[in-house]
Parts: structure tokens; C-alpha cells; sequence
């Protein structure tokens, strides 16, 4: 195959600088992804300012710059021509064609939007957490741990039964009562955790609250461990093995009228020291498997509940 | 000014004595067809579709899509059939697959079909596929068949993942629950795609029967376009020839003359010709 001579070289672009440009601002904003949000925001702008440029030239090289021929005359203003060359200029197809086009796209548009928010939006919207109430704090004596099952909707039915590990840890230094209470939610990938070591399914007690069948059993654990992909967490949540990438979820808490209620969830980094001295920090909920801390965290910069 | 084009010498009347069984027969299978030929070009464009030239060293290899359109039309219409008495709500999906297990007459195997089926449908995807990649057959001028492919390949197994959860049970809902968070794991939209594939915070009743609507009118009428088109290519380009065959892949399909209609040639009065 021999090249076509000059009409092979005249599909070649002249030689450019900005690509090299749009390449730097791509790595900048892969290598800020994983480090720093301004390197991120940089490299964005560089790509696409360099990407502008270089299909700019890309697209004046495409189009074939035609020399008006030599000597022909400026075009006349609207008076001057006549009502044939007006049709032509303004040809009554193409106002036809832009204008279904173009009502298309808004009874389109009318019709569809409402249809994907009413698609999309419930998902985020409406959902309080309302609270769980574990009946009387005597179901939970000082230092031991205490397993509750509940139903967070009972409407639902069993499928909203969630489990909370709970351990009353005396008063604390202000005189506050001090709860330990984790929830069951494996954070590697949301699958039931379950406490390794005795339990004590005699003294399981059945609590009558709005939540149907809270049951409260007494267990011994040494550690909580997950039977999906063999997560383990020590008894204050810290990720001791396995795939976890945090300490376990936590519930906020309240006494209400002599009652325990469990009061939003919220996630935790890592737990220093035990009981009521526990030092941790708390982050927002999060789903299973997204890091709260480090640079990973950069990866999960908005949340559902961000946007209610 | 149009040239009318001339008329077809008429054709002279077949001497009675001729006329044996069999060709009644031909003539009464015909005459629908050609009714519906003249009319539509239907016949002719069925003809086209099957009839293709096809490299002479294909194998069987070559009948794996075949064979996965066939999978992916048993989970179409056993599907049907079970949505018939499935009911996707929280409290009767799982009575209501063991009423279908259990109690319907033969229920027990058109669930077995669409069960087993589903897996035989993704086996047979990725075996076609290999097919296809081993076999370079993705290659110029089929790229964009590959692509499609790809699409059907995604699509059927998001068939699976939301199949998955309907039959409600505990394998069902932690299974949902773990292939739910992974999505949620993804980097920026992660955890909005999970909260939506969700329909919340939590799952409940209406993942179910979002499930249920993206299991079988979205996906499925997804899949039906898609294999639409991949077939549309097929037909345009031909079959590829395998990699040691002597015959060029890709050729340019071979039509000797402007092509008539199918089985008739329709003429002015309605009389046909052969």
C-alpha cells in the first residue's frame, strides 16, 4: 500500500501542544482523586481547558478554511434582496424541522422529568429514622452484654430485624449514664454479626415496646465475628481480622421515661480505651465497606442523607 | 415522467391434465404467502434473515449464540408464566413461590426451568463469548457487535442479581444485602446507586418490588432491543470465518443482483409470477 502522495499527509493535524496539556491535567486529577481534593479540582480544570483547546484545534483543522473567491461581492442587507433569496435564507423546512425538534424535546422533557424524579427520588427522600425504643434500662445490668433483637418497622415485618450488642457501662465521669451500643451490621458488607462465646438463651427476656418481639438475651462474647467473609471485631468494634474497613456502627442513645431508645446510628473510625472512657471518632452513617477516615474517604464525598 | 415498466407476457393457463396433488398443495401453502408477501415484503425479508451466505468451515462453535438466544427465550416465556402467580410483595413472595413449587401443577418445573435456566443463559453468554474472542471474530468489521455483546452480557447478569431476591428468603435477602453494599462501595456515586437500587435507607417492601419491575419490564425489554441489534449486525456482516479457515473474514456479503422479493415477484394485477 503505497501512500496517497499529499492527499495521505492531508488528513494529519499540525503538530500540537495541547494534548500533552490535557494528559498532565488527567493525572493531576487521578493522582488528587487518591491525595488532595484541590489537586483534583486543578487537574480537572486543566483537562478540560486543554481538552477545549485541543479539539478547538482538532475541529479548525477538520473544517477546510475556504478563501472567499476573489472579487465576489459582500452580501446584500435584507432590502435589497429579493423574496426568493429571503425563502432561501430562511427556508421554511428548517424552521419546521427546529421547531418539532424542538417541541418534541420540551413535551419530552415534560413528560420525562417528572417521571425519573418520581423514579429516583423517593429513595432519598422521607427517611427519618425514628428511633427504637429497648424498654426499661433495668433489662441491661451494669458491665454485661446484652443482645437485643428488634424490628425497626414493624410494618415491614422481619425483614427490618436488626440486632444491637448493648452494655450499660455505669455512670460515667458527670454523672451521665454511659451505653456501649453496636450494631450488628457487619461494615465490610452489611452482613449480621454475631457474638463468639456463650449466650444465654434461658434468660432471654421478651420485652413488649412498640417494637414486636424485642427480645434481649444475655451473651458472654470474647469477640464479634461476621460468617460471610470472616470479619472479626473485638467487644468495643475495632476491626481485629478480616476484610472490615472500620470499627462497627454505633447507635446514639436516650432514656426516655425509664426506657432505653436506640437514637440514630453513626459510624466510627477507630475505638482507643474501653466502656465509658472509650475515646472514638464518630463520623456520619456510612454503608458497609466505605472507608471514614484516611485517604480512601476521599472515594465517598457524598452521602444519601447529605442531600435530604 | 415515469417510464411504466412493461408488463409481464401473460402467463398461459395451466392445461388441467397437469395439475397433480402436490402442486395444490404448493399453491394452497402459496397463496397466503404471497397475500402476505405482496403486502408487507414480510416473506422476503424472512428469506434474507435465514438464508445467508455463511463461510463454508463454520462449526458448532458458531451455534452458541444461537443457543444463548434460545436460553434468554425460555427465561422470557417461563418468566411470563410464573409472573402469573407470583406476587412481589413482602408478605406473599416467598408463600407464593412455595404455592408455585408446591401446588401448581408442573409450577414446580417451569420454576425449575427459569431457575436452572438463568444459570444456563449466563454459562452460555460467557461461552459465546469466548467463542467470539478466541476465535477473533470481534475483530474489524464487528467491533460494534462486541460492544453490544457486552451491554447483553451486563444486562443478563443484572438479571440475575434482581431475580435473585425475589424468591424472598434468607438466602435471597443477604445475598441482596451483601451485592447491594458492594455497589454502594463504588468510588463518588457508590452509595447513592446503593440507597437507590435500595429504594432507602434500608431494604424493604419496595426493594422488592422495585426488583420485581427492573426484573421483568426493564431488563428484559432492554435485552430484546439489544439482541434486536446484535442480530441486525449479524445479518449486515455475516458470519466471520474461523481463524484457519481459507476464506477472508469480513468479506462484503455477495449479492448478484438488485434483490426481488421473496418467494413471488408481485406484479400490477395481483397475478403472480415465479
Amino acid at each position: 500500500m503505497e501512500p496517497q502522495g499529499e492527499e495521505h499527509n492531508a488528513h494529519h493535524p499540525s503538530p500540537s501542544i495541547w494534548p500533552i496539556g490535557f494528559a498532565v491535567g488527567v493525572a493531576c486529577l487521578l493522582v488528587g482523586v487518591i491525595v488532595s481534593r484541590p489537586a483534583t479540582i486543578a487537574g480537572a480544570v486543566i483537562a478540560v481547558v486543554f481538552g477545549f483547546l485541543w479539539a478547538r484545534d482538532a475541529m479548525a483543522a477538520a473544517r477546510h478554511p475556504t478563501e472567499p473567491p476573489v472579487g465576489s461581492e459582500p452580501l446584500p442587507v435584507d432590502g435589497e434582496l429579493e423574496d426568493e433569496e429571503i425563502a432561501n435564507r430562511y427556508p421554511r423546512n428548517k424552521f419546521l424541522e427546529l421547531t418539532t425538534l424542538g417541541l418534541g424535546g420540551v413535551i419530552t422533557g415534560i413528560v420525562a422529568l417528572p417521571v425519573i424524579g418520581f423514579a429516583v427520588l423517593p429513595a432519598f427522600t422521607n427517611q427519618e429514622y425514628e428511633g427504637v425504643d429497648l424498654g426499661p434500662t433495668d433489662n441491661f445490668p451494669e458491665n454485661e452484654w446484652r443482645e437485643a433483637t428488634f424490628l425497626l418497622e414493624p410494618a415491614q415485618g422481619e425483614v427490618s430485624r436488626r440486632t444491637a450488642f448493648v452494655r450499660y457501662n455505669g455512670q460515667g465521669e458527670d454523672d451521665l449514664p454511659s451505653y456501649t451500643i453496636i450494631s450488628n451490621r457487619c461494615v465490610h458488607l452489611g452482613c449480621p454479626v454475631q457474638a463468639s462465646g456463650p449466650r444465654n438463651d434461658d434468660e432471654a427476656k421478651t420485652v413488649k415496646t412498640e417494637q414486636a418481639e424485642l427480645r434481649v438475651t444475655p451473651i458472654l462474647p470474647a469477640n464479634y465475628s461476621c460468617p460471610c467473609h470472616g470479619g472479626a471485631y473485638d467487644t468495643e468494634g475495632n476491626r481485629i481480622a478480616g476484610p472490615p474497613v472500620r470499627a462497627m456502627d454505633r447507635y446514639k442513645f436516650g432514656i426516655i421515661d425509664g426506657h432505653l431508645h436506640l437514637l440514630e446510628p453513626y459510624s466510627v473510625g477507630s475505638v482507643e480505651g474501653e466502656g465509658a472512657d472509650a475515646k472514638l471518632t464518630a463520623y456520619g452513617l456510612q454503608g458497609p465497606g466505605e472507608h471514614v477516615d484516611g485517604l480512601e474517604a476521599w472515594l465517598y464525598p457524598i452521602q444519601p442523607q447529605d442531600l435530604r | 415522467m415515469l417510464e411504466t415498466p412493461p408488463r409481464h407476457p401473460p402467463v398461459p393457463p395451466p392445461s388441467r391434465k397437469k395439475t397433480r396433488l402436490t402442486d395444490k398443495v404448493i399453491a394452497l401453502v402459496n397463496i397466503p404467502l404471497d397475500w402476505l408477501e405482496e403486502r408487507s415484503g414480510l416473506v422476503g425479508g424472512v428469506k434474507y434473515f435465514l438464508f445467508r451466505k455463511v463461510p463454508s468451515d463454520i462449526n458448532w462453535f458458531h451455534t452458541l449464540g444461537s443457543a444463548t438466544l434460545t436460553a434468554f427465550l425460555v427465561q422470557a416465556g417461563t418468566g411470563v408464566i410464573l409472573a402469573m402467580y407470583y406476587q412481589p410483595s413482602p408478605d406473599e413472595a416467598y408463600e407464593s413461590i412455595r404455592h408455585i413449587t408446591d401446588e401448581v401443577t408442573l409450577g414446580w418445573l417451569v420454576r425449575g426451568m427459569h431457575r436452572w435456566g438463568a444459570s444456563v443463559f449466563i454459562i452460555l453468554m460467557f461461552f459465546h463469548m469466548a467463542r467470539v474472542f478466541l476465535f477473533g471474530a470481534y475483530k474489524y468489521p464487528r467491533e460494534l457487535n462486541w460492544i453490544i455483546g457486552i451491554l447483553l452480557l451486563v444486562s443478563g447478569m443484572l438479571e440475575g442479581f434482581t431475580g435473585y431476591l425475589l424468591p424472598w428468603d434468607q438466602t435471597a435477602y443477604w445475598a441482596t444485602v451483601v451485592g447491594i453494599n458492594l455497589n454502594g462501595t463504588g468510588p463518588f456515586v457508590g452509595p447513592l446507586l446503593a440507597q437507590f437500587l435500595r429504594g432507602g435507607d434500608e431494604i424493604t417492601g419496595e426493594t422488592l418490588t422495585r426488583f420485581y419491575a427492573i426484573h421483568m419490564l426493564l431488563l428484559p425489554g432492554a435485552i430484546f432491543a439489544l439482541i434486536g441489534l446484535h442480530l441486525y449486525l449479524v445479518v449486515r456482516l455475516g458470519v466471520s470465518s474461523p481463524p484457519w479457515s481459507p476464506e477472508a473474514a469480513g468479506r462484503d456479503r455477495y449479492e448478484p443482483e438488485p434483490r426481488g422479493p421473496g418467494l413471488v415477484r408481485p406484479t400490477a394485477r395481483g397475478r403472480v409470477a415465479r
